[in-house]
């Protein structure tokens, strides 16, 4: 939403002025202003744009790091296409985003609406719900490693004292996902929770009247009012998590980095957890591969373009649907 | 009446096992803390607090350098939450309350590094940190944290709402530049905007994992996340150790976070409106 208020007395224009030296006396009469805003745009430089730049131009090299720069066309990109080990990351990053992303935006949205409700205390069920966001990633990687350990981990614990055998959970193919998957559900559910409140409160309270009025139930309501209200914040939240779900590399790096019988970076058994980013710092820093890992760096960037356009329209385009 | 009571009740019910499902990780952690491993092994499981906190942590202390890389931590968050709020909010006012040459083409550049992720920039930024000679030191961490586009954004939607024009105007009056504008008239009100942004800096600094995990290449100098990564990977059979290092990187920003956290869940709630 930009902002559209006028706001008049800003600084004077610079009046008329002769065409030429025009550039001169702009830098002389605001070189603060250029000045106040220039430590982002130097930084943005020197650490955005010449390494974005620089990491095109090495998706076309080999390089180690070390040695001489190499030529190689398109040869990164004609191995990655070939690269199974780079679509099963792609399949494990995308696997683990439907199974975090789904259940957590209804969550999110479910506890939206309770929070909503007028009752007492909820100030401090929006702190609670908050505080897993604000929490280390590492530290509760380690935590739920621990939780869902096969010999010491509580939830074997839990279903072994039901008579139910220890599940492996962290050495299943799809259990590895379930783990990451239900890390990344308790981390932003409240994230997303708190936006989607923010969007409730919003909606002008003379809608759900005229609603009633018009003989419209709570179900009807939710439907024809709630959701398309939230449709804007609905597009965002998708966005971000679909943005955030395809760069996961904290929780299955730390997840696995203490099994000291395979390689850390390598997502776990079978590599079930082996995300596109993983892999990408794999090759990049632990194998030294910079060439390859530019290229791996720039299809998830395609990726990410792709998956976060295909999101944008199915949900603007259902949101017509309902509206 | 009752029906409305009961629907209350339910109501709390339902939010309550919200609540217990995100704090609960932080119980068991404590627990798992103050416990020996081989309570953690037992069947069942010690499910309350055991008398074993000093002595885990102490094995946390002999087996990294917990203080160094908390100081290291502490540094970095502060140093960057300081340059952040100074830099951005600077920036923030300026694209608020002024027009200049070219300021709507630069706020747009401004909005489209949102778009460009991280990872692609990750490789030639470590490249550059070793040709500078940066890497394995904290400046890689701050130098390039201390202004960034989210905050400049977040401030000046901010600040168009807090600042009034006319405040500018007659401190202009008064014959103040630029930069007493800034200082004097704008930066008094804009505080609790500040508080946020600060927050939300210190936080993410202190939680950041894959850039440390890259550039500080000497494993004897890095920072808690990374130092805490370690002693998982080491040290894992030793799990009531890696439990209290883990509690001890979670406790500070909790504690934190609890100071502030009423203003801070309403502002995150403000910025998604405006976002």
């Amino acid at each position: 939403m930009t902002d559209t208020r006028t706001t008049p007395p800003r600084e004077a224009p610079p009046g008329a002025r002769p065409a030429a030296g025009r550039r001169r006396g702009a830098l002389r009469t605001y070189w603060p202003h250029y000045l106040a805003i220039s430590p982002f745009f130097l930084l943005f430089l020197v650490f955005g744009l010449v390494p974005v730049l620089f990491s095109l131009y090495l998706a076309f090299q080999h390089w180690d790091g070390i040695g001489d720069i190499q030529f190689v066309g398109l040869r990164n990109f004609a191995f990655l296409v070939k690269d199974s080990t780079f679509w099963l990351s792609l399949y494990n990053t995308f696997v683990i985003w439907i199974m975090s992303t789904v259940p957590m935006l209804f969550l999110a949205l479910v506890l939206a609406v309770l929070l909503n409700s007028k009752v007492r205390f909820t100030s401090v069920y929006r702190i609670a719900y908050f505080i897993p966001n604000v929490t280390s990633l590492v530290a509760i990687a380690i935590v739920f490693g621990a939780v869902f350990s096969t010999n010491q981990g509580l939830i074997n614990a839990i279903l072994g004292s039901l008579h139910i055998g220890a599940v492996p959970w962290l050495s299943n193919e799809w259990t590895i996902k379930l783990v990451i998957a239900s890390l990344i559900t308790w981390q932003w559910t409240g994230y997303n929770a708190i936006l989607y409140l923010a969007g409730l409160q919003a909606i002008p309270t003379e809608m759900y009247e005229a609603a009633k009025i018009d003989g419209a139930g709570p179900v009807q309501t939710f439907f024809r009012i709630t959701i398309p209200q939230l449709r804007p914040i609905i597009l965002f939240t998708v966005v971000v998590s679909t943005i955030n779900g395809m760069q996961t590399f904290t929780e299955p790096q730390v997840l696995f980095g203490g099994n000291a019988s395979i390689n850390p970076n390598s997502g776990g058994p079978g590599q079930a957890g082996l995300t596109a980013i993983l892999y990408f710092y794999r090759e990049a820093f632990s194998n030294n591969d910079y060439g390859y890992g530019a290229a791996i760096a720039w299809a998830v960037f395609l990726v990410i373009l792709l998956f976060t356009a295909i999101n944008w329209r199915i949900v603007s385009r259902r949101e017509k649907g309902t509206a | 009446m009752t029906a409305i009571r009961l629907k209350k009740l339910a109501l709390h019910l339902a939010m309550l096992v919200g609540v217990l499902i995100s704090l609960f990780p932080f119980y068991w952690t404590a627990v798992m803390a103050t416990n020996t491993t081989r309570d953690m092994y037992r069947t069942p499981p010690k499910l309350v607090f055991g008398p074993e906190l000093f002595s885990n942590i102490a094995r946390v202390f002999e087996n990294i350098d917990f203080t160094g890389s908390l100081l290291n931590t502490v540094i970095v968050a502060c140093s960057t939450t300081v340059l952040v709020l100074f830099f951005d909010s600077l920036a923030a006012f300026t694209f608020a309350k002024y027009r200049f040459p070219g300021h709507r083409a630069l706020f747009g550049v401004l909005l489209l590094t949102f778009m460009l992720p991280a990872q692609l920039s990750l490789i030639p930024q470590f490249v550059i940190m070793v040709n500078i000679g940066w890497v394995g030191t904290i400046k890689a961490l701050i130098i390039p944290a201390a202004a960034n586009a989210f905050g400049i954004f977040w401030m000046r939607q901010y600040i168009q709402g807090a600042v009034p024009d006319d405040l500018i105007a007659a401190a202009r009056l008064d014959g103040a530049g630029f930069f007493r504008q800034y200082w004097n008239v704008a930066l008094p009100i804009i505080r609790p905007g500040l508080a946020f942004l600060g927050i939300f800096t210190f936080i993410g600094s202190w939680n950041d994992y894959a850039w440390p995990l890259i550039v500080m290449t000497d494993p004897s100098n890095v920072t808690l996340q990374v130092a805490l990564s370690q002693l998982n990977t080491s040290h894992n059979t030793d799990f009531s150790m890696v439990m209290a290092g883990a509690l001890l990187a979670i406790a500070p920003l909790v504690v934190v976070f609890a100071l502030f956290a009423r203003g801070f869940v309403a502002d995150a709630m403000k910025g998604a409106l405006r976002g």
